[in-house]
Order: C-alpha cells, then structure tokens, then sequence
C-alpha cells in the first residue's frame, strides 16, 4: 500500500495511515528519496501518528530516509511517535538517535523552519 | 451417614432455621450488639444488613456452593469498609450467627443424642466453609481497596506541572521504585503530549538514592521524550546519585543536567527563547 506523500512549497510530507510491511517501508525511503530530487524539497516530515508498533526494521528505514535524503540536500523530521510506541522503543535500545523528532506536524514543520534559518539557505 | 441422608437431615435443617428466622435474627442482632461489634453501625443499619447475611448465609447451607455468598460477601465489605468496618468484626459476627444457629438446632434435637450427633455432622463442616468464605471475602475487598488507594497516592505524587508554555516541570521526591519510576514516565509522556511541551525539567533535589536499574529507566524516560519532540533537563542529583550514574556508565552525552531547579528553569526558558529580566531594570532604560 503505497503512503501518500503531499507537497507543501518547498516540503514533503509522507503520512503512514496504517501498519506498513517492509516492503511498503523500502518503497516509501525511494520514493521520499527521488521525490525530494525530483521537486527540490528542503524538508521532510514523516507522520508515525498512525503506528502502534515501531520496530527497528521500521526505525531504521526511518533513520535510512534521513540520511539518504540529507545526502539529497533535505532535513526529515519524524512526528507523531505515541507515547506507548516511544517507551517500547527506547525499552528495546532502538532511539532514533540521530533523527530529528517532534511531537506532530506543527511543531515538525517549525522545526524544518528553523533549520532553515539556522543553515542560512533560502 | 449416607450422603441421600445427608441431604435430607440439611434440608430439614434449612427448613427449620427458616422458619424460626425472625427470632434467631434477633438473638443474633442482640449478641452482636452485646459484643460491641459493628460499633460504626446503627441498631437499624445492622438489622438491615442482618437480614440478607442471614438469608445468604442459610442458602448457602442449602445448595452447598458458595459462590454467591462470595460475591456478597465483597458486596457487603465494599459498602462496610468505608464505615471503618474492621476484620475481627466481620468474623466476629460471622462467628455468632453460626453459633446462634448452631443452639437453636441443640435446642431442636436434644432429645435424641444420636440424631443431634448427625445434625452437627451436617451442619458444621457446611458452617465453618461459610464462615471461611465470608472472611477471604472481606478481606480480598479490603486488599483491593488498599492497592486502589496506592495508586492514587501514587498519581498524587508526582505531578507533571506547566510553568510556561511548553515547559513542564516534573518534581520527584521520596523513595522512587521501579513501578513508580514506570508510572512517572508513563504520566510525563501523557503530559508532554497534552500541553505540547518542548522543554521539561525532571527535578530530583527530594530523591535521596536511587539504584541502577532505576538510573536506568531515568535514561530511558529522557530519550522517550526526545521521540516525543521534548527535550529533558535533570536537576538536583545528590552526590550520591551523580555516583551511581557514573558506575552504571550512563552516556551522559544523552543526559542534560543542571545543579539546581532554579539552574533548570533558566536553562529551560533559554532554549525556548525566553528572557526573564526584573520590571525596574526594564523600566529605566526605557
């Protein structure tokens, strides 16, 4: 089941809706990744709003998109992990370490904002 | 005695208990009054309740099972409990009803010796599995309503606080042990949540001690809030605690901590871009 993937100026923002398989994850990491080049994105938002379950296959997919798409010139931002999601993950020693997180996508989209700013790029 | 006998001898003597109910309440209503129990009850009160423990105790002499009595016996310590209704009295009355019973069929059957010999092979052990029911019951009511108001306590205890906007403040103090330090992370997650906080600062000044496997979960609960777009400042470590952070090996890359709360709340309004300066100094460069 492909992820709707939606356009806003100069982000992208890939919302999960339901359970993704692995090859559902694979699929969304290539499209973000030819997507952010093919529209010259600066910024993605991944929405997990929707997951009960993030394993480390699904984190690091995650962790995959960020840097692929940081070598594409776009930052992500993963928003919307549950609080349950979140304890199981850090009991399991997977934290997302070097991903940027925020708490939905308001705060996602203020967060790409301001690395905007702070990176100097307009 | 044959178990058909058995029954047989019951039923007659259910039948006689019942019809002399009236009477055999009141006896025991008086012994429980005269052994000052139930003293947070009134006469009116302990008659009321004496009717349906009468009338359950003498069905459950009847059929032999003893679920019902058990599920009433947890309805009435639920209502009972409350009016500081304590062990001893609810076995005590519990006691006195079954000897109030236990005469009245003496009283029956003392002419013929061997006939009363069959009836208390009948009617005790049926007695004494009622008494003992009635008993576990209350007492399991009361075990509940105690770990109830734990967990109230608990909540109680460790409030996740809003001081500024996306900023909380969680103040820790007293002994924390494993199922506590769970339960604080399990609220300060719902709270980060719920006021969309960006910022909070986990005050430990008031915990003395903590050991490894709770230092461990207080890492655990500062990279469940980062994945929760939070960031978490520590303050207030005792020395001794500093200590046992340092033997576990924390990563203390991933902890961010300041010596005192005010040191916190500083730190915290800094990273959310606030600037807290005094009215009069404002005043006068203005």
């Amino acid at each position: 089941m492909a992820v709707p993937i939606l356009k806003q100026s100069r982000y992208l923002i890939a919302t999960i809706q339901s359970a993704l398989s692995d090859a559902d994850l694979l699929s969304l990491r290539d499209s973000l990744t030819e997507q952010v080049g093919r529209f010259r994105s600066r910024g993605v938002i991944v929405d997990v709003t929707a997951l009960d379950v993030l394993d480390s296959f699904a984190s690091r997919t995650l962790r995959d998109i960020a840097h692929m798409v940081r070598l594409r010139g776009a930052e992500t931002v993963i928003v919307g992990i549950q609080p349950e999601v979140a304890f199981a993950m850090v009991q399991l020693g997977i934290t997302l370490e070097d991903v940027a997180t925020a708490l939905d996508l308001e705060e996602g989209l203020a967060c790409l904002d301001k690395k905007k700013l702070n990176s100097g790029r307009h | 005695m044959k178990e058909a006998d058995e029954k047989d001898l019951l039923r007659e003597l259910v039948a006689h208990l019942r019809q002399h109910r009236t009477e055999l309440r009141e006896e025991w209503a008086r012994r429980i009054t005269d052994a000052k129990l139930l003293t947070a009850m009134s006469r009116e009160e302990i008659f009321a309740e004496a009717t349906s423990v009468y009338n359950n105790y003498v069905e459950a002499l009847e059929t032999g099972t003893l679920e019902t009595l058990h599920a009433y016996a947890r309805n009435l310590s639920e209502r009972i409990i409350p009016r500081g209704v304590e062990t001893h009295e609810v076995v005590g009355i519990v006691l006195l009803l079954r000897d109030v019973l236990a005469r009245s069929l003496f009283a029956k059957y003392q002419g013929d010796f061997k006939l009363l010999n069959r009836v208390l092979d009948a009617y005790e052990p049926a007695a004494n599995r009622i008494a003992n029911t009635v008993a576990v019951g209350f007492v399991q009511e009361r075990e509940r309503i105690i770990r109830e108001q734990q967990e109230a306590l608990r909540e109680l205890s460790t409030p996740v606080l809003q001081v500024r906007e996306r900023l909380l403040i969680l103040p820790i103090i007293g002994v924390i042990d494993s199922q506590r330090a769970r339960q604080l992370t399990e609220q300060l997650l719902r709270g980060i949540r719920a006021n969309r906080a960006r910022v909070v600062v986990i005050d430990i000044t008031g915990v003395a001690a903590m050991d490894s496997s709770v230092a461990n979960h207080l890492v655990l609960t500062v990279e469940a809030s980062r994945l929760l777009g939070a960031a978490v400042i520590v303050t207030g470590l005792s020395p001794e605690i500093a200590q046992t952070l340092v033997r576990i090996g924390v990563n203390l890359g991933k902890m961010h901590t300041v010596g005192d709360l005010q040191g916190g709340i500083e730190e915290a309004e800094r990273v959310l871009g606030y600037k807290v300066v005094p009215i009069a100094e404002s005043s006068e460069r203005a």
